[in-house]
């Protein structure tokens, strides 16, 4: 939330706050939240991409008063949440295949224009690699249309159901299975993947954002936001995988917070192409505050640390803190 | 069967799979003792009435902090708050000004007469408290609330003790002190004046009294030889503070030496100044690191012109010359003599070397052990003799007012169990709240907001008070910057950030509870939760 709480020194940035009105409040902080992904899924401990899901759809939930219906991509999060016969979804929700989301929710979408129902939203969500190779696209034809449906993707940088491998969102000297951290150039190498959020921002459609479990009332503003919107959406969620990352459960949300403090995962907002705002960095720490508490990193580090790609990371970081103003 | 193809089962929520057999280490909600309330020798819950604060609710808080203090308007400015000095938010940026809004509250009470809650249970005992200082007055309050008589027999004129003719009116106006000496008394506590007690066990049988607390305070002030002539004019500080209570005001002259490192050393040479003296001088044979008076005093004191000669001791004494030998610390930081010597010109020397307890009403009294002019006392406060208890200055301890406060609470406490024939058990102290078992990310920034201080020129001559209070919204954003370290201050963080929905908001004042059937034992609840409340422990095999 952009406004300062004045004297509500304590607690500004948590999720609740019991000197604050309810509606002062993150939705999560909401007693009777639609928990739209409820108890009992089979997310690993610890897991970025249901607590992301939970939070963006709980808020898209409040946003649209209910009226809600979830298009899912093939991946962790609809693997983890439907095993049949069992659901852990509290809203109406549909999955097809790995790579049709945004055709699906299209279609979805069409369906409500026809029935008349036009309180009734539609959102395409899926992992960076149901979005960012094999959805794509499907994705670029509902952004090139301007389909009404906001596409959520959950970006835990490699295709982690099927035993970490790399996707055209991992980062590199990521080691994945795909990419191991072997030879003179260990994992993932520099100069390969692709930005979806700038190339969203490049269909021009009404709005592009990027968001993060570490930061609860920014993500909640951002998808509140873009259910006032018609049109094609599109959010980017930035979700840590203590599996495919080899991190501690625990620090899932701490490893997000360090993403964007070290520059590496910028915050920002776009209408019809064009950056409208940015969350400023609020203690910038080093790239390796990030990188050192993650396995896929782990070569990096060790007993001669790889200065130079490190150096490499930290430049991309800068570059970034560049080119959106992320210092205040 | 009328299902769909290859359907054979009905769609079922995932609830029916508990999650929570993965788990192989548990959150728990846990209660850690704030570093505030830890330091604090009156064993405030300062935690606790900074919570009540927060909300506005001032009264409240008044409430929780005088459950154990009842003096905080007179806290709220004489207490070295040790509190601040443990305060987590240091690590952060500025530690909590506990102390001003300790005051604030304090001034708030005696504005809006606010009164403890009236006596529930009489229980027909009677106390006698010796001596109406800190130590005595908080004594009775505590065995009042429990339901005891008390009688509170003071030497002086008036009651408070050091409070009033130890601290200068600079730091503690009068009206203060009577104001919170007078909401003791209306609980029914018996307050006799100008009675000094000669004989403990006489005192006791003609009272017919069934225990006694003393508090009767250092108020002899401890001399040192030094060579003098006939007519240099010394003085001694106790004495000299007295007798600034009365009408006539010691005469000092232009150019005033104060012998010691002591608070007392400084008020009296902060006292000088605003009496006209032009030169106030402290002569310490030690150097600033070794100092026993509190930092922030000798600041003030230097700010408003009073000198300090450090490693100096008095070797002569003449009507206006006073002879200061220097001193060099050896290698074990003790001050030996050099051959070089200085005169100061002055007018009178006073000496403010310590004080030593008057002991003469226990003569007599047997099993009473003493010490280096102490009472010893036990882990309970008891005295040797049974049912004489002691606290305050009169015991080995540091002499400060809240150590005193913090005394009479403790006494007050097992002379209750002693007269019902139990002995007290205070409850087992929760697990320290240190920072590392926080996660400061998630307390916005913000500094101190700093009691005004006096205009220098105004407060070295006369007698208002130097550091003023803060106001209500001052107050309030102060109380906001609490940490709430260790306890839980419902912020929902690990309501909000539970991947698998395993904790249950019980609303407002109710915190939280696990739902153990879902929770995997991830252990982000723990690191997020922003005042260390939660912990991890094993699950039983």
């Amino acid at each position: 939330m952009d406004t300062q709480i004045k004297f509500y020194q304590t607690g500004t940035f948590t999720v609740g706050n019991r000197l604050l009105t309810e509606e002062q409040r993150t939705v999560q902080a909401d007693m009777h939240r639609t928990n739209s992904l409820n108890s009992g899924h089979r997310a690993c401990q610890g897991c970025g991409e249901a607590l992301g899901a939970r939070y963006a759809i709980d808020a898209a939930m409040r946003a649209t008063g209910n009226q809600l219906i979830a298009v899912n991509a093939t991946g962790c999060l609809e693997v983890f949440s439907t095993p049949y016969p069992e659901t852990s979804w509290q809203i109406p929700w549909i999955h097809s295949l790995f790579g049709n989301a945004a055709a699906v929710a299209t279609g979805v979408a069409a369906a409500q224009r026809v029935l008349g129902r036009t309180d009734v939203r539609v959102i395409a969500q899926g992992g960076d690699g149901g979005t960012t190779d094999i959805g794509f696209g499907c994705l670029s034809g509902m952004f090139e249309r301007n389909d009404d449906v906001l596409y959520i993707c959950y970006d835990n940088e490699a295709y982690m159901n099927t035993g970490v491998q790399r996707s055209s969102a991992t980062p590199p000297t990521a080691r994945t299975a795909t990419t191991p951290a072997v030879g003179t150039a260990p994992g993932n190498v520099f100069g390969t993947g692709k930005n979806v959020p700038l190339i969203a921002m490049a269909h021009r459609i009404p709005y592009v954002a990027t968001a993060s479990v570490a930061n609860l009332r920014d993500l909640e503003q951002k998808v509140t936001h873009a259910m006032e919107i018609h049109g094609a959406r599109y959010i980017h969620i930035f979700v840590p995988c203590p599996l495919g990352w080899g991190s501690a459960p625990e620090d899932t949300i701490l490893i997000a917070r360090l993403a964007i403090e070290c520059g590496l995962f910028p915050l920002f907002e776009a209408h019809d192409g064009k950056v409208t705002s940015r969350t400023p960095i609020r203690r910038q720490v080093p790239v390796t505050e990030y990188l050192n508490k993650q396995k896929r990193f782990a070569h990096l580090f060790g007993k001669t640390p790889d200065t130079a790609r490190i150096e490499q990371m930290q430049r991309m970081a800068d570059q970034n803190i560049a080119d959106f103003g992320l210092l205040q | 069967m009328d299902k769909p193809f290859a359907i054979t089962l009905d769609p079922g929520s995932s609830l029916a799979n508990k999650t929570g057999a993965w788990r192989t280490n548990r959150p728990l909600y846990v209660d850690r003792l704030p570093p505030c309330n830890h330091a604090c020798p009156a064993g405030e819950n300062i935690q606790g009435w900074l919570y009540q604060a927060e909300s506005g609710n001032y009264e409240a808080a008044w409430r929780v902090l005088t459950g154990d203090n009842p003096l905080p308007a007179i806290m709220g400015r004489v207490c070295y708050h040790p509190c601040e000095t443990a305060c987590n938010r240091g690590q952060l940026d500025e530690s909590v000004g506990i102390n001003s809004v300790e005051r604030f509250l304090g001034d708030e009470a005696l504005k809006k007469h606010w009164k403890f809650s009236p006596v529930k249970d009489e229980s027909g005992k009677r106390v006698l408290v010796v001596g109406a200082g800190p130590s005595g007055l908080s004594a009775a309050y505590h065995l009042r609330r429990l339901g005891h008589g008390v009688k509170i027999v003071e030497a002086g004129p008036l009651a408070g003790g050091m409070m009033r003719f130890g601290i200068p009116k600079y730091r503690l106006p009068r009206d203060v002190l009577d104001g919170e000496v007078q909401r003791i008394l209306d609980m029914g506590v018996e307050l006799e004046l100008n009675c000094k007690v000669t004989n403990i066990l006489e005192t006791i049988d003609a009272g017919s009294f069934d225990a006694a607390f003393l508090a009767v305070g250092a108020h002899i002030g401890k001399r040192a030889y030094i060579p003098a002539g006939s007519s240099a004019r010394i003085l001694d500080a106790v004495s000299f503070l007295r007798s600034m209570e009365g009408e006539d005001r010691p005469k000092l002259g232009r150019r005033v030496v104060v012998y010691g490192g002591g608070n007392t050393a400084l008020d009296v040479a902060r006292t000088a100044k605003r009496l006209g003296a032009e030169e106030a001088i402290i002569v310490y044979r030690r150097t600033r690191e070794k100092m026993p008076a509190h930092d922030s005093e000798l600041e003030e004191a230097l700010q408003e012109g009073v000198l300090v000669k450090w490693l100096s001791t008095i070797r002569h004494a003449s009507e206006s010359t006073i002879v200061v030998q220097k001193m060099v610390l050896d290698e074990t930081g003790f001050p030996q003599p050099t051959d070089e010597y200085e005169a100061l010109e002055a007018d009178s020397l006073v000496l403010a070397l310590g004080q030593d307890v008057d002991l003469s009403l226990l003569e007599g009294v047997p099993g009473l052990e003493i010490k280096d002019g102490t009472v010893q006392v036990a882990p309970n406060m008891m005295t040797g003799h049974a049912g004489i208890f002691a606290g305050g200055d009169m015991v080995p301890a540091e002499r400060t007012v809240t150590v005193g406060v913090g005394h009479g609470k403790k006494a007050a406490r097992h002379i209750d169990a002693w007269l019902h024939g139990r002995a007290y058990v205070p409850a087992p102290k929760h697990e320290l709240a240190t920072f590392d078992k926080m996660n400061p990310w998630y307390y916005s920034d913000a500094s101190k907001t700093v009691r005004p201080v006096l205009e220098l020129a105004r407060r070295t001559s006369t007698f208002d008070e130097v550091v003023s209070g803060l106001d209500e919204t001052n107050a309030l954003f102060e109380a906001r910057r609490c940490l709430s370290c260790g306890n839980c201050f419902e912020c929902d963080n690990c309501y909000g950030v539970c991947p698998d929905n395993a904790v249950i908001k019980l609303g407002p004042g109710n915190r939280f509870e696990f739902n153990f059937d879902y929770c995997k034992g991830c252990g982000i609840c723990v690191s997020e939760c922003p005042c260390g409340a939660i912990k991890m422990v094993p699950e039983a095999s």
